[in-house]
């Protein structure tokens, strides 16, 4: 209708057109990539753990001098905390998922291969599976005269017979055949046979922090039925709870450690949420800035739209009058904003559109993230269109009041 | 002149409150959004010895056995401890330091305190000169200290206050998990932004507070912590001399260039003679960086801190666009105005000028608010749990460069519409009133 008219008054205002399409091309390209982070983000905070996140509590405790009885001080206090009420069972571990340290060995089918691959390298007492609550999904757990203490392996004085693997890694080695039964070399010099596969249990460095440029290949991991001390790296104390009583539980691991022996500091006591949001900060921290800055670009572009418009809804005050004397009535009036805004709007998505793209092959580059699915470009010009809508209705409903008696008078 | 053309401004914003609300807000949001991630980048990116930075250098070598060798890639971080003890015996460079980290638990001899742990470092005795520490009270130890596993220790000035409540510790008695060392130094705060001799323990982590001798934390077992790579299924003690582990750093201050490439020499023969005795299974394969070398092979800096700092200027300059287009299309609108003073006589200089110093007014106000909101990110970051953000401080460099940044920002912004506006024709201009 008005298509032709409205684009020769836009070529009269060329600057001003040109910017706001620029503008409004910047904005789409930024915000298109921003949300498209914000999805990367949350969907790494997301990772899955493979434990029964909601019902443990992690407490990490250390030593304060070489003490020769910790193996036995580090059973004791796995009874005394396994005592408090509210809590169904507890295991040592040296490594939680998303947790402070990690710990990883090459594994392979062949004794030192070249081409091994790195797991993750839990070592627990008994009961860590089940506290843990990692699925088992073939074979079965560890038998308890399979378990070793860490200083008899350590010593050569005994063989670690067998091993637990998670799904992805027992899909690496034996790709469509069982594992069960199958020789793994984790751990030295003889192999370890599987006994068990569990579905999933994430090691501390599972994702890669988001600064970290050594990421190690997610979902490997391999539980040893090895027992170890807090002075020789096991202080990781996880406990089973009912999520209901997390608090007491809390509060009562100081003094029940204590009872058992003074000597220790407990470094850590956290749940098992607690762990989690403390790996992930740096990103929740990076979510809330991309929201923050693509508010704050819409809201600048939005108003950015409505002052232009208002702008030209009073430049053109006397030019809206005549019209209207000439019998334009005011949804003519409205229509012809609107339309004006569709134009210099498509104009910027367009642009945007290239520009949203070229900093998506840009961030590919510098910061390894994943090319932008092409759902965000249709859905991204959708946005803008209704934003620009939105934005141009009130300066384009003033305009429609301008009485046509305008016309007669000079401004 | 100006005084007239700040009134003229003065009115104009008068006419248009909103909007010039509008373009400030933008512009200090932009400025603030900017300066606030500029100033952390500023601060991680920073150099942590200046002026010492190329003369220090990482040592690397290859211990590691013959399976899985791929010709030149990168050896281990960091050394075993046979090399290290070889290294500081010969004692090639101008001064050497074989460094680990580990914590221990300090012991307060008086009332009222229960024992606490300390993060420490194990080093020898170049590391104090050699990084530049700065004393309070008394100085490192001799190189024999290290010889002979001297029970010494330097502490932090925190420490020392805390357990005795004086800086002037030196003689006294600090209690070690259960060793009596005798305290030779205390050293003033000292922070090197990056914690660049020790990127294990996190890469802006916090100075330690107890300094021991090497192979006294080794005589007494005192803990260590940080990272460790053995190979070959190790046994026995993992922390021994002839262990396949690496576990400790190693840093040289070489003067010269020429020293350097000389030293660089140094390690390829040391690694060939080693190979010759068959401990080394693996050709010579030997990296020395220095600091800034070092960081940058690292990758240091948060990557989302340079993220962080695109967005931020993306940020800014939409912000930008935003208020040129305003800009002008007040400009323009004003044209009329304008036509009649150039009519009066204006010249199209003083028009321009009359613009600038409008859209200036506006750049300096965004600029003064910007300032306010990246004070206020800034302390925002400070309330994150990173373990940098207590150093995200504005300096007067950055607080000049925001300044500077601001006005630029809006003389920019004002520039491209003065000019298109003072091309006015008076006559078009008073004919069509």
């Amino acid at each position: 209708m008005h298509f032709f008219p409205i684009l020769s008054t836009l070529r009269r205002h060329r600057a001003a057109s040109a910017l706001i399409a620029l503008e409004i091309a910047l904005t789409c390209a930024i915000v298109c990539n921003a949300i498209f982070l914000l999805h990367d983000r949350l969907s790494r905070m997301e990772h899955p753990s493979g434990v029964v996140e909601d019902e443990l509590v992690v407490v990490r405790l250390t030593g304060t001098d070489a003490q020769s009885d910790a193996g036995s001080l580090t059973a004791q206090d796995l009874i005394a905390l396994r005592a408090i009420p509210g809590v169904r069972s507890t295991a040592a571990t040296n490594m939680v998922p998303f947790g402070s340290s990690s710990s990883n060995t090459d594994v392979s089918t062949v004794l030192d291969d070249v081409n091994s691959t790195s797991a993750g390298f839990f070592l627990g007492s008994a009961d860590l599976l089940k506290t843990f609550g990692v699925k088992l999904i073939a074979g079965r757990d560890f038998v308890p005269d399979e378990y070793l203490d860490l200083e008899t392996v350590l010593a050569n004085r005994g063989h670690i017979a067998s091993v637990i693997i998670t799904r992805d890694l027992a899909e690496r080695w034996f790709p469509g055949k069982s594992p069960l039964g199958q020789a793994l070399y984790v751990y030295g010099k003889e192999p370890q046979i599987i006994v068990g596969v569990i579905d999933r249990l994430a090691r501390a460095n599972d994702v890669a922090r988001p600064n970290d440029v050594s990421a190690e290949v997610s979902g490997y991991a391999v539980v040893m039925p090895v027992r170890m001390s807090y002075a020789e790296g096991g202080g990781n104390y996880v406990l089973r709870v009912d999520p209901t009583r997390k608090g007491e539980v809390l509060a009562a691991v100081g003094p029940t450690l204590n009872r058992v022996s003074p000597s220790r500091i407990i470094l850590d006591r956290q749940t098992f949420a607690e762990v989690r949001q403390g790996f992930f900060k740096a990103d929740r921290a990076m979510a809330y800035l991309l929201v923050g800055v693509s508010l704050a670009l819409l809201i600048v572009t939005a108003l950015g739209v409505v002052g232009l418009a208002s702008f030209w809804v009073q430049r053109r005050t006397r030019q809206i009058g005549v019209r209207r004397a000439l019998g334009a009535t005011r949804g003519d009036i409205l229509r012809y904003f609107h339309l004006e805004n569709f134009i210099l709007t498509s104009a910027g998505i367009v642009l945007g559109m290239a520009l949203a793209y070229a900093m998506n092959l840009w961030l590919i580059h510098e910061y390894q993230v994943a090319r932008m699915p092409a759902g965000y470009l249709p859905v991204g010009a959708g946005l803008f269109w209704i934003l620009g809508q939105i934005a141009v209705l009130g300066p384009a409903m003033r305009a429609a009041t301008i009485p046509p008696a305008i016309a007669t008078r000079t401004v | 002149m100006v005084a007239y053309y700040l009134e003229l401004a003065r009115r104009s914003f008068k006419r248009n409150v909103a909007l010039t609300a509008l373009m400030v807000t933008a512009i200090a949001f932009g400025v603030g959004a900017s300066m606030t991630t500029l100033t952390v980048l500023h601060v991680l990116a920073a150099d942590p010895i200046p002026g010492k930075s190329s003369q220090l250098y990482f040592v690397q070598l290859d211990p590691r056995p013959a399976n899985g060798y791929v010709p030149g890639k990168e050896p281990p971080q960091q050394l075993t401890r046979a090399d290290a003890e070889a290294l500081l015996r010969a004692g090639t460079a101008d001064r050497q330091a074989m460094m680990t980290s580990g914590s221990a638990a300090i012991e307060p001899q008086g009332a009222g305190l229960s024992q606490f742990f300390a993060d420490g470092r194990w080093t020898s005795a170049d590391f104090f000169a050699m990084f530049r520490v700065p004393f309070v009270a008394g100085s490192g130890w001799a190189a024999e200290d290290d010889a002979r596993g001297a029970r010494v220790a330097v502490i932090s000035l925190a420490l020392a206050e805390k357990l005795y409540g004086t800086t002037d510790a030196v003689g006294r008695t600090i209690r070690v998990a259960g060793n009596d060392l005798r305290v030779v130094g205390v050293i003033d705060r000292w922070r090197p932004t990056p914690h660049f001799y020790d990127l294990n323990t996190g890469n802006y982590g916090r100075g330690e507070q107890l300094f021991v001798p090497f192979s006294t934390s080794r005589d007494l077992k005192l803990e260590r912590s940080g990272n460790q790579d053995c190979w070959g299924d190790p046994v026995g003690d993992l922390l021994a001399v002839g262990a396949p582990c690496v576990w400790i750093q190693f840093w040289v201050e070489l003067g010269t260039p020429q020293k350097a490439d000389a030293y660089r020499d140094f390690l390829v023969s040391y690694s060939e003679e080693q190979h010759r005795a068959g401990r080394y299974r693996r050709p010579a394969n030997v990296r020395l960086r220095n600091v800034i070398e070092w960081l940058d092979f690292k990758h240091v800096v948060p990557k989302d801190v340079r993220l962080q700092t695109w967005i931020a200027f993306g940020f800014l300059l939409v912000c930008l666009i935003n208020t040129v287009g305003l800009l002008l299309t007040k400009f323009l609108r004003r044209s009329a105005e304008l036509g009649v003073r150039r009519a009066l006589g204006a010249s199209r200089r003083s028009i321009f000028l009359q613009l600038l110093v409008e859209a200036g007014t506006i750049g300096v106000a965004g600029g003064v608010l910007g300032l306010g909101l990246a004070w206020l990110g800034l302390w925002t970051v400070r309330q994150q749990p990173s373990d940098y953000a207590e150093l995200a401080q504005l300096d007067p460099a950055m607080l000049a460069t925001t300044f500077a940044l601001a006005l630029a920002a809006s003389l920019f912004a004002g520039l491209v519409p003065a000019w298109h506006s003072c091309r006015v024709t008076p006559s078009i201009q008073l004919k069509s009133q």
